[in-house]
């Protein structure tokens, strides 16, 4: 599974990615996790708000700092996609 | 009556009965204007935040750009100035809307009609408004600052400075996936609730110290700085102190909830009301950070077009109100 974190670099984004990383780790998920900043590859992914989150390229969460658990409950569906 | 008559008489009653002051003293009247504005102002902060929270699931940015779209006319500056009220955003999300709305068909000129509206009218400035100023001060606020944000994008629209965009904004095509979460159409009233509280109470526990320390100076201003002190200083006499009340406030980026509460104590000691709504629309609108990040996507010129536009009419908005009162 693909994940990206688009966000500029600022603390909300960088939370999320951490965020990210630990529900990951705590699900045992293998994931491959990237954060996009670049501003143009963000708009040609289709973000609006930041931060975002996309497992493999899909918008699965925008504009706000996501829970661990419910990152965990969101990549837990989407394994079992 | 005051709907907040009830934090009114709590605060009294803690002042005289609990505490043994009385009110007319420095100390009574501190403690008293403590005890009634964090309740209030906190209330507020929250039910106001839970309101805006849960209109914003109607009004996400995909499902807004779709309604700008194409939209030439004035009629799409006073649309998405009116959107703006209700879907505040952090300055980080600035440049990935203005090019997504760019590359979804939005004009220039509505595009930063919303970019104005949006992080001017937020639910923390219009939370501390209405408990500090009243709702009709409120009211006067957020009239002005859409005003100010559809002829500021009306005026960007009509000059057409799409020439002054960073070229490569222009040539992104995004891909048009349909993604799981943004649209926010088809859910259900109870997840906008949720929504709404979970956005509500996300933003109350990251505020609230502000708002406290805030109200505590204020109160501290309140009691001891003796009367029409502000008069001489930034009283209606002084015709500069709008401008500068402006330049004071572009730093404070954000932090519209600490300092909001000190500008009432000064209120009272006769900072006029104008100079207070410039004030704050150059804390929320005119951002340090925010123009930074603008740079990315805007030349030089239309950079400073926008903080110029912005400029003047928050300066204008003061001294007409300052005159309309007076």
């Amino acid at each position: 599974m693909k994940i990206q974190i688009a966000g500029p670099g600022c603390p909300n984004c960088r939370t999320t990615e951490q965020r990210v990383k630990d529900a990951c780790a705590q699900i045992d998920l293998a994931a491959d996790i990237s954060h996009v900043t670049d501003y143009a590859e963000m708009a040609a992914l289709g973000v609006l708000r930041t931060p975002a989150v996309l497992i493999d390229g899909r918008i699965v969460m925008m504009g706000r700092v996501p829970s661990v658990a419910e990152l965990k409950t969101l990549l837990q569906g989407e394994a079992t996609r | 009556m005051s709907p907040f008559a009830i934090f009114d008489w709590l605060a009294r009653m803690l002042v005289t009965r609990v505490f043994g002051l009385s009110l007319d003293s420095h100390l009574g009247a501190s403690v008293h204007f403590f005890f009634y504005d964090v309740p209030k102002v906190l209330t507020l902060l929250l039910a106001v935040s839970f309101a805006v929270g849960t209109l914003q699931t109607w009004l996400e940015p995909a499902s807004v750009r779709r309604w700008l779209g194409g939209r030439r006319s004035l009629l799409g500056n006073v649309l998405a100035a009116t959107v703006g009220i209700f879907t505040p955003f952090c300055s980080c999300s600035a440049v990935p809307l203005f090019i997504g709305f760019l590359e979804g068909g939005v004009p220039l000129g509505v595009t930063f009609s919303y970019l104005i509206a949006a992080p001017m009218v937020n639910e923390v400035a219009m939370a501390l408004l209405w408990g500090l100023f009243g709702f009709k001060v409120t009211a006067i606020y957020v009239g002005f600052g859409v005003t100010l944000a559809i002829l500021a994008g009306a005026a960007i629209g009509f000059l057409r400075l799409e020439k002054w965009v960073e070229p490569f904004v222009w040539k992104i095509r995004a891909q048009r996936s349909a993604p799981a979460c943004e649209s926010g159409e088809g859910m259900a009233l109870r997840a906008r609730l949720t929504e709404g509280w979970r956005s509500s109470s996300g933003i109350f526990r990251k505020v609230w110290p502000y708002v406290v320390a805030g109200i505590a100076v204020g109160a501290g201003v309140h009691g001891y700085v003796p009367q029409d002190f502000i008069t001489r200083i930034a009283g209606p006499g002084n015709p500069l102190a709008v401008p500068i009340a402006v330049m004071l406030g572009v730093p404070l980026y954000a932090n519209v909830a600490g300092v909001l509460p000190i500008t009432e104590a000064l209120v009272a000691k006769g900072l006029p009301l104008g100079t207070v709504l410039s004030f704050t629309m150059a804390v929320t609108a005119l951002s340090l950070p925010e123009m930074v990040i603008l740079r990315k996507v805007l030349r030089p010129k239309l950079l400073g077009i926008f903080v110029g536009l912005t400029t003047a009419g928050i300066i204008g908005i003061g001294y007409l109100f300052n005159a309309l009162v007076a």
